[in-house]
């Protein structure tokens, strides 16, 4: 008898808490104004990312097409996993010295692990981290670029 | 006909063998690509052998042809679930070797980070563990909350899971002019959020059947196998790193050590709830006294670690993790070894859930709170 009446109060403290845990979802479901997700692929004109957010790497040129980059491939040196490659040539400045420049700054998309020391360790501030995600592609060739723009040069009074 | 007379079946002569099952890797509640060799004996689970390496990724190989600067990204990958503390590992180790002494904000800032994280985990953990016993519901719950913190660490980092943030030497930025503001809000609406849970799950009766006096570990055998954390906690095993070898703001803080000595699902469920409580607790110890300063020591360009041997410990989400790092003198380490807690702790599965049923596997394999990369690095 003591165990039938054990059965059925743990029968009863059963449903209990199954109508506990009940309110709580119940009372989300009557509040759904209270929602925390967003509708991606329609809210891509507002979505912001956080402006520390590392999306990419970037080279900024300014409207003259002039970069910061010096070439110096310190970014190369940092960088864990072999993402950028550091092309440089040699000009000629006008006093007729021979100085390092940025050739190509290649950039290997598919290889990067945005960590960010590259950014850090960037001596002029030439290259940053962009906001853009969206980095699916067709072809894998296409995550392979070249950070400064076709005949752009260096920004006048960079210091090496 | 007369030979189906003669076949008189005795029970005691027949040979029954064990099942041999492979539960993984794919499996969804293996949490990733672990494969555990399981002996049945009908439904009762007899042995258990867990099998890793299928998602080995070497890392610790790669940390000998990179700098000490470059380690840390990696470790990111291993435990992405507390790569804060595996961040700050690393870091803490490099700069007792070079005997760098950090700023107090650095320290501050570093064991925040460290909470938030472990209260990241937790809430996943928490939110899986619901989850692999059929409550589709606290997975929903768990990672609404979880997206919080994860906007603080974007905002902070740059990053959600993959943060980076720590630096031989102190941090990669300062924290973000809206950190403090944003981790108060977060508490706030937690503190409201986390009796939920209990509601949800902790005092559901189908969790409660599952869970309770199932999978009983004693303080002889977490000490043997090395498991830490929540998880050895439960079982009495006093080994919480952040008491006993405190490191950054731990030693300023005031927080328990909760321990339960039961050593049974619900006990290690139990603790990391609580712990939950304890990481809101030194969080708010610590957000409002964050001390001004530099964010970072002016580190050497190239760090070279002089000749030797360097041990550091820290108390990750799962349990005590370890770096060590042979050094011989130039600018990438001879060896790395990570002690990873996951994988200690996976181990001693078999003498948890040997003698229950195959159903019972689940949920205390959910307890330990398994990250596979952790495991397998």
């Amino acid at each position: 008898m003591n165990g039938l009446f054990e059965y059925i109060k743990t029968v009863f403290k059963g449903v209990g808490t199954l109508l506990t845990g009940m309110k709580i979802t119940g009372s989300y479901f009557f509040r759904p104004w209270k929602h925390v997700t967003q509708q991606y692929p329609e809210n891509r004109e507002t979505l912001k990312m956080f402006d520390r957010f590392r999306g990419e790497v970037i080279m900024p040129h300014n409207e003259n097409n002039e970069h910061l980059c010096t070439g110096c491939g310190i970014c190369e040196l940092n960088c864990p996993n072999g993402s950028i490659e550091i092309i440089s040539m040699s000009v000629l400045t006008e006093d007729g010295k021979k100085k390092r420049a940025i050739d190509k700054h290649i950039y290997h998309l598919g290889m990067c692990t945005f960590c960010n020391l590259c950014v850090k360790a960037c001596p002029t501030g030439a290259i940053i981290m962009g906001q853009e995600f969206e980095h699916a592609v067709w072809d894998r060739t296409k995550l392979t670029k070249v950070l400064n723009l076709p005949g752009s040069k260096i920004a006048q009074g960079v210091k090496e | 006909m007369s030979e189906t007379k003669e076949i008189i079946i005795s029970t005691d002569k027949i040979h029954t063998d064990q099942y041999l099952v492979n539960m993984g890797p794919q499996h969804p509640s293996t949490h990733g690509v672990l494969r555990l060799l399981v002996s049945l004996e009908g439904e009762v689970v007899h042995h258990i052998q867990p099998h890793v390496g299928y998602i080995h990724s070497g890392i610790e190989k790669m940390c000998e042809a990179i700098s000490y600067p470059q380690i840390i990204h990696l470790t990111d990958r291993m435990d992405y679930l507390s790569a804060h503390m595996n961040n700050e590992a690393v870091a803490l180790c490099v700069e007792n070797a070079l005997q760098v002494e950090v700023p107090d904000r650095v320290k501050y800032i570093r064991t925040i980070m460290d909470e938030l994280s472990r209260l990241a985990s937790h809430q996943l953990w928490w939110c899986v563990m619901g989850m692999d016993l059929g409550a589709l519901t606290t997975f929903f719950y768990g990672l609404r909350d979880r997206e919080h913190i994860l906007d603080i660490f974007e905002e902070t980092c740059g990053a959600r899971m993959t943060v980076n943030y720590n630096l031989p030497g102190g941090l990669m930025f300062d924290i973000h002019p809206n950190f403090q503001k944003r981790v108060k809000d977060f508490l706030k609406e937690f503190k409201t959020k986390l009796p939920e849970y209990d509601e949800l799950l902790t005092g559901n009766v189908i969790f409660r059947q599952r869970v309770d006096n199932i999978g009983h570990l004693t303080l002889e055998d977490a000490i043997a196998w090395g498991v830490t954390g929540p998880s050895g906690r439960g079982s009495g095993f006093s080994c919480d790193v952040r008491k006993h070898q405190p490191y950054s703001a731990y030693p300023m803080v005031q927080f328990e050590e909760k321990l339960d000595t039961k050593g049974d699902s619900f006990v290690r469920y139990r603790l990391r709830i609580e712990e939950m409580w304890e990481s809101i607790h030194i969080i708010e110890q610590l957000i409002d006294n964050i001390p001004e300063g530099d964010y970072a020591v002016k580190m050497k360009g190239v760090i070279k670690l002089p000749e030797g041997e360097f041990y550091q410990r820290v108390e990750s989400a799962r349990g005590e993790f370890g770096v060590y790092i042979v050094s011989d003198g130039k600018k990438n380490p001879y060896r790395v070894k990570f002690r990873s807690p996951g994988f200690s702790n996976l181990f001693a599965l078999n003498k948890m859930a040997a003698g229950h049923k195959i159903a019972d596997l689940v949920a205390i394999m959910s307890t330990l709170d398994l990250v596979i990369p952790d495991i397998d690095r």
